[in-house]
């Protein structure tokens, strides 16, 4: 008995090649006609991916084959470069998977949810039994150590919930900040969604066109203020998104900082997404002014990147001591150790077997 | 046997600082747990040496430099054990230890646990002076520490280049918040210490008086000023460790000239 992972990800293919598979396979025809006798389907935008315990070694076009029925009338569905990992390698990958470091974005922590719902389906459908209980159980707790012991999921990597986790780092509790959106951009619309995620209610919108703004007002639950008059909307809020069209800064250092007298002690953060930039970079020297243009929040989103890759070495000492245990595991037959109860209803085929 | 109670305590808050050295080479830095428990545990041993001792003299043990510096250690952790985890400043654990540590070092290491020649007789309000006024020196250092934790992540935010640490550190308005909520309290049991010292019933030295109204008059403008919105929360976060590390200086400086002027 064995345990086994063929698969495809993002490291192999492009989208078009996983989308002839994912989403359509059965793991009931691999458990049938590839001759598993445990199978569980891991099928994401980023990964399409059968784990299974079989007696024999089973081909990867056989799987392939399971994975583009009725979807695929090419003649070569399996010209796809499908990867194959057997015992240890198949925990370690499947270890790596769920802690987020096979991802296209290192650290993200969505993989998890994924393979959690993927195992809690194949549970219930009756085809998951205690090899795959006991490598998706190991895989969950490996997932959650390496989330904990390292900074892998430390930093956001997109503008947006960049945007908001720096918000929240000036101000805490977002519910009381009042956000001013300046320009109908659709990264600052984005960015004001978020924040509104987030618990900001008093969203205000200007732009240009009064009617574009009222438009947006009404679909992000803010209230419009007429262009003429978003100066003096700066003496009152605490976050401000610029995303306008302008050629020219709109805001300078001499126009902000008399009003800033007034607002002594209340920060005031600006994220300026728009290139042209809409606010001269001199603000970010007035005191109690944070602001942040869209290459300072790319360049935060490399530092998060940085950063997570160098917690990936940590990561993969954690892993390597959980592949050695299960390993040991693996050799007695999965038969000792913790947790050893069974999943409720699995295939009757592998616990006999078993 | 009292000052093994002291090392051992300052052994438990060295490893809070060792731990945290660790961590943040290693870039892993988990605040909570072993901190608060560390620190914890160093509160415990210094309570012990401090009750160890005040049996010993038969009054609050404050009477040379040595107990001075080992109470102002247990203040601050007293304080950051109570507001640690009311205002989830949990990392103020890593800024707390070394200081603690420097401390506890400077008492342990140095020859200033010099024993008076005349057992001095107990003074309540001479007791409930010192007592308050240390505990409020706790609270201002606790306030410097939240300054010191306030600065690194206002010029983080400024310069844009956000370290590992960052990601630990409590928001800004909430370090400003429990900035200011420590100054209050430091203030208010700053001045019930300074009150109770002109109720001792002995002459007091007039160098060591305008010293403490110095203290009290500094504190006093920081909290006007923040009071009537003059002062930027860098400022204060500023002040604060300027204020503390000059209350630091004289309380020394008081507490020196005290015991070197002694028969």
């Amino acid at each position: 008995m064995n345990l086994f992972c063929v698969g495809l990800s993002h490291h192999q293919t492009d989208v078009e090649a996983r989308e002839r598979f994912a989403g359509h396979a059965e793991t009931n025809c691999i458990l049938r006609e590839a001759g598993c006798t445990e199978a569980l389907l891991l099928a994401t935008c980023n990964r399409v991916e059968v784990y299974g315990a079989s007696d024999k070694r089973i081909s990867t076009d056989e799987v392939a084959r399971c994975l583009a029925r009725e979807i695929d009338h090419d003649p070569h569905p399996y010209a796809a470069p499908f990867y194959r990992y057997e015992d240890e390698k198949c925990a370690q990958h499947l270890f790596r998977v769920a802690s987020g470091l096979d991802s296209m974005v290192v650290g993200e922590t969505e993989i998890l949810g994924q393979a959690k719902k993927a195992y809690e389906q194949a549970r219930a459908g009756g085809v998951a039994g205690r090899y795959l209980h006991r490598l998706f159980q190991r895989a969950f707790r490996v997932a959650k150590q390496v989330r904990t012991r390292t900074e892998i999921t430390r930093g956001s990597v997109s503008v947006g919930s960049i945007a908001v986790d720096l918000a929240g780092k000036i101000f805490g509790d977002l519910a009381k900040c009042k956000v001013l959106l300046l320009g109908a951009g659709e990264t600052g619309e984005r960015t004001a969604r978020a924040l509104a995620s987030r618990g900001v209610i008093d969203l205000r919108v200007s732009n240009r066109s009064e009617e574009r703004a009222a438009i947006l007002a009404q679909s992000v639950v803010a209230r419009a203020i007429p262009f003429a008059h978003w100066t003096k909307q700066c003496q009152e809020v605490d976050i401000m998104i610029t995303s306008t069209s302008s050629e020219k800064p709109l805001l300078m250092r001499e126009k902000l900082e008399p009003m800033l007298r007034a607002r002594i002690d209340r920060p005031l953060f600006i994220i300026d997404i728009a290139v042209p930039r809409n606010v001269d970079p001199g603000v970010n020297e007035l005191g109690g002014v944070y602001l942040y243009d869209i290459d300072s929040l790319q360049s935060i989103a490399e530092q998060s990147l940085a950063l997570r890759r160098q917690q990936v070495i940590i990561a993969e000492e954690i892993i390597a001591e959980h592949v050695a245990e299960f390993s040991k595991l693996l050799a007695r037959g999965l038969n000792t150790g913790v947790g050893n109860s069974e999943p409720r209803s699995i295939g009757d085929t592998a616990s006999q077997t078993l | 046997m009292d000052r093994e109670l002291l090392l051992l305590s300052t052994i438990c808050f060295l490893a809070a600082v060792g731990r945290t050295i660790v961590e943040l080479r290693a870039r892993i830095f988990r605040p909570v747990g072993f901190n608060f428990f560390a620190i914890g545990l160093g509160f415990i041993f210094q309570t012990g040496f401090l009750s160890i001792r005040g049996h010993a003299l038969g009054r609050c043990p404050l009477t040379n430099l040595f107990e001075v510096l080992v109470f102002l250690a247990w203040s601050v952790a007293l304080i950051y054990l109570l507001v640690g985890p009311v205002y989830r400043l949990s990392l103020m654990g890593a800024f707390t230890a070394p200081l603690v540590v420097l401390l506890q070092g400077i008492a342990l290491l140095a020859p200033i646990d010099k024993p008076h020649a005349v057992k001095m007789p107990a003074n309540p309000w001479l007791e409930f002076h010192a007592s308050m006024s240390l505990v409020a020196y706790g609270a201002f250092a606790l306030a410097c520490i939240a300054g010191v934790m306030f600065l690194l992540q206002e010029r983080q935010l400024k310069t844009h280049q956000l370290r590992s640490i960052f990601y630990h550190l409590p928001p800004l308005s909430d370090l400003f918040a429990a900035i200011t909520r420590l100054l209050w309290w430091g203030f208010a049991l700053y001045t019930l210490g300074l009150v109770a010292g002109f109720f001792i019933g002995q002459p007091l030295p007039m160098r060591q008086v305008i010293c403490a109204i110095g203290v009290w008059l500094l504190y006093a403008a920081i909290l006007q000023g923040r009071h009537l919105r003059r002062l930027a929360p860098k400022s204060v976060a500023a002040l604060c460790i300027i204020g503390f590390s000059a209350a630091l200086t004289l309380l020394w400086g008081i507490t020196f000239t005290g015991q070197m002027n002694l028969p």
